[in-house]
């Protein structure tokens, strides 16, 4: 039958991996030509990138890009998801047929001991030694015949950034042998190698592990202090008895049961770099250690690193203006093209009001997008972002967090999705969820034209001390509340309902290099395409459902004031308007906040729907929506419906609420559950609300109100 | 306190910069921090050197066999080391 064998042709599958920075993606780019697709592993949002590799043949298979990881010992979601693929612990895959794993030669002692928990694995396994260009100019001299022979797994010298190295390794990757064979070289005492022999067998007996899996989950059974939930979940209670004894026994002979492996693991690689490696000079003072110099000094450290934040805040609010302008001009000339050639009808008033004007605020957004994860691409990959860490860790241990959360929070200025999923390499859970729970604080991206429309419409552009203008005073200002809120409520999150001892902190400074452009400009451009793709298809959809709702239903005579007056959204407004009257605003704001649940930035495509509509008959069409949002008066008091307060007010409100579908949607995804973003959003919404009818009130009491 | 160090036995928190030492022992104090730090090379024998404090004292880092790693002092503090005398 058909159906039989397309099943039975099951594609090969290869999984790389290797320990952070070894060069792992850059490898894996290399292997696949850009071939590749980004996903989820079921069930948890750790990133699956897959991709094509073709080999010489002709034919194919699928290559998996796991997470890195030090060890087979997981520590954090990602590491948990990069050994259980690898050892074909999930539930939805089989282990790979291959594996390829990236060790960066200027560190091999610490790189080979994930080979040896690999090579342990049985699976057929190729070391692509990478940096070797790295490790020469350090006069580090490795034998690669030596290195093989003394691993019994063939080793293929690569320079990554280089494509050095490629075609050898997919060589030798399509004539490996199904299994590696390699007997373990590595000893322990007799007796822990006895109760680990006896633990193999009644795991293969009992349990249905499989040979080399047995051994990794035998050693992981004497060696750990309490037992995972994995164990506790896969193994029966017998076995579990068991290993308590083979416990006791052990401690009480004096066996160091966490040490013994992993010592005798690093014996081992000592003895094979003594056979392979030779160190030719010695470097006393690398260029990443004078860089270090100055970037972790005392004071220049802080200086370098204030100032590095300001010229990307900088660019951000300068240099992404002019694009931003260029779209927007192009997307009214669109609109003013269509219209013309376009008969007059509902359909012409959803395609210009509905539709293009949801496309032209997705499309907006892009210059920004783009020009955060081009310095966040920048920071990473020339390794100063661990630096940040590092300078970072002792400000935010001030709160209870790690070092590794302000990255995170970092990227969460440009959008707090990518900086909660950024959060995967927190290991402790509480403190994990503790960031993802305060990222959405940092004032993204998605508020910034809030902020602009704001700012430009109501805040006089004069300037303070003849230096400092009001308006980036302004602007400023709600980035600093929005951080100082998120530090406040990730101190309380962490005192009370997410209470835990002090995370760890144990990081790899890695080397500083030069960044690679094609790896900045990939992940700028998934990026770009995952904003496009998720949050794009909303902020359209939600544009053309708003503009239905402001516009229906249709009033046969009358102005078009009294046309949204009457519309559904106009009514929604209203209905919340006795809500957020107390902090100033008033039915329209009502229908933005309404609209912007779902994204923040919709905010401004609203008004622009409701004011365009608005004055779609009053001739004023050309005026820009902030001299509209200027103009407007409160029909029945005459004065003016937004004034420097409510301007402040709402972007107040916007700062601290979570108005983000999106981010709810992934808090979803990374907490598998509803609860916490549920509370998320409500304590977001609270705090948002009282803090703004704080400021309104001192606001009114100071008389801005006027 | 009582404790009996060997003669230059410190813990690896007491280090200044540039200075060294051979690792003597992980206390079993917390089992993930020895865990960790030993799968990513601090084990018995090998020397360390203390680089440098991060700008506001804490953590630290520490230049283990070729690379650098950053800690806290909390928890370098579990690790003993015999400093070496140049
Ligand atoms: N000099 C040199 N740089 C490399 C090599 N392989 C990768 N890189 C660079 O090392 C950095 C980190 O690589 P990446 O692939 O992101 O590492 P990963 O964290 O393991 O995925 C990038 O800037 C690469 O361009 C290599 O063989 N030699």
């Amino acid at each position: 039958m058909s159906t039989s064998t397309v099943e039975s042709v099951r594609v090969r599958t290869i999984a790389i991996i290797g320990n952070p920075n070894s060069g792992k993606t850059t490898l894996f780019n290399a292997l696949t030509r850009l071939r590749q697709k980004v996903g989820n592993y079921p069930g948890v949002t750790v990133e699956k990138k897959e991709g094509r590799i073709t080999f010489h043949d002709g034919s194919e298979a699928s290559l998996l890009d796991l997470p890195g990881t030090y060890s087979l010992t997981a520590n954090s979601p990602d590491e948990k998801i990069a050994t259980d693929i690898l050892l074909g612990r999930t539930a939805h895959t089989t282990a790979p047929d291959s594996v390829i794993c990236v060790v960066d030669a200027s560190n091999l002692e610490r790189n080979l001991y994930l080979v040896s928990q690999i090579i342990d694995s049985h699976l057929p396994v190729v070391v692509a030694l990478n940096m070797i260009d790295i490790a020469n100019s350090e006069g580090i001299k490795i034998d690669f015949n030596a290195l093989q022979q003394q691993l019994g797994v063939p080793v293929i010298p690569t320079i990554a950034s280089r494509k050095m190295g490629i075609d050898e390794l997919k060589k030798t990757i399509e004539t490996t042998p199904k299994s590696n064979g390699v007997v373990r070289k590595w000893s322990v005492p007799e007796v822990f190698a006895r109760e680990c022999d006896e633990l193999i067998d009644l795991l293969k007996n009992y349990h249905k592990v499989s040979e080399p899996l047995a051994f990794h989950e035998a050693l992981d059974l004497l060696t750990t202090q309490t037992p995972s939930p994995h164990q506790l979940d896969r193994f029966s209670y017998e076995l579990m008895e068991h290993v308590k004894k083979d416990h006791r026994r052990l401690d009480f002979l004096g066996i160091d049961r966490q040490s013994v492996v992993i010592e005798a693991r690093y014996k081992w690689i000592n003895n094979v770099c003594a056979i392979a490696v030779t160190q030719t000079k010695h470097a006393d003072m690398s260029l990443s250690d004078k860089i270090d110099r100055v970037l972790t000094h005392k004071v220049w450290g802080f200086v370098f690193f204030f100032a590095l934040m300001t010229v990307i805040f900088q660019s951000i609010f300068t240099w992404a203006i002019l694009p931003m302008e260029l779209i927007g001009d192009g997307f009214d000339l669109l609109g003013q093209q269509i219209t013309r050639v376009m008969p007059e009808g509902d359909l012409r008033d959803l395609i210009v009001n509905g539709a293009l004007a949801g496309v032209a605020a997705v499309v907006t957004f892009l210059p920004q997008i783009l020009f955060l994860f081009l310095f966040l691409g920048l920071l990473e990959d020339t390794g100063y972002m661990a630096r940040a860490a590092f300078i970072m860790d002792r400000a935010m241990s001030k709160v209870g967090l790690h070092g590794k959360s302000f990255i995170p929070l970092l990227s969460s200025f440009a959008c707090a999705i990518p900086g909660i999923m950024a959060t995967r390499t927190i290991e402790s859970p509480k403190d994990r969820l503790v960031t993802m729970l305060v990222a959405p604080l940092m004032s993204c991206s998605a508020r910034l034209p809030i902020y602009t429309l704001m700012i430009a419409a109501f805040i006089p552009s004069t300037s303070l001390f003849g230096i400092l203008s009001l308006p980036a005073l302004t602007m400023l200002s709600m980035y600093l509340l929005g951080l100082t809120a998120a530090l406040t409520m990730a101190w309380l999150l962490k005192k009370t309902l997410l209470k835990s001892a002090p995370p760890v902190f144990i990081m790899e400074l890695p080397r500083y290099k030069l960044p690679s452009a094609k790896t900045i400009l990939l992940k700028m451009w998934e990026r770009a395409r995952l904003f496009l793709r998720e949050a794009g298809t909303i902020i359209l959809g939600v544009s053309i459902v708003l503009w239905f709702l402001a516009t229906y239903p249709r009033l046969e005579n009358g102005t078009a004031s009294e046309q949204i007056n009457q519309s559904f959204a106009g009514r929604a407004g209203h209905l919340i308007e006795p809500l957020i009257r107390p902090l100033g605003f008033d039915w329209k704001i009502g229908i933005g906040l309404i609209g912007s649940i779902l994204q923040r930035e919709v905010f401004v495509s609203t008004m622009g729907t409701i004011y365009n509509i608005k004055n779609a008959d009053e001739e004023s069409g050309t005026l820009s929506l902030k001299e509209q949002m200027q103009n407007d008066k409160d029909p029945v008091t005459g004065k003016p419906t937004f004034t420097v307060l409510t301007a402040i007010c709402l972007m107040v409100y916007y700062v601290l609420a979570m108005q983000c579908l999106s981010t709810v949607a992934v808090m979803r995804r990374e907490t598998n559950g509803w609860k916490w973003p549920l509370f998320q959003f409500g304590y977001m919404t609270m705090l948002a609300y009282s803090v703004t009818f704080l400021v309104f009130r001192v606001g009114l009491w100071i008389g801005g109100g006027a | 306190m009582a404790w009996v160090h060997e003669m230059n036995e410190v813990s690896l928190s007491e280090l200044l910069p540039g200075e060294k030492g051979t690792v003597e022992r992980i206390s079993h104090a917390a089992a993930t921090v020895r865990q960790r730090l030993m799968e990513m090379g601090v084990v018995r024998g090998i020397q360390v050197q203390l680089i440098r404090f991060a700008p506001l004292g804490d953590p630290i880092e520490v230049r283990v066999g070729g690379y650098r790693l950053s800690l806290r002092r909390n928890e370098a503090q579990a690790v003993l080391v015999t400093k070496d005398v140049t």
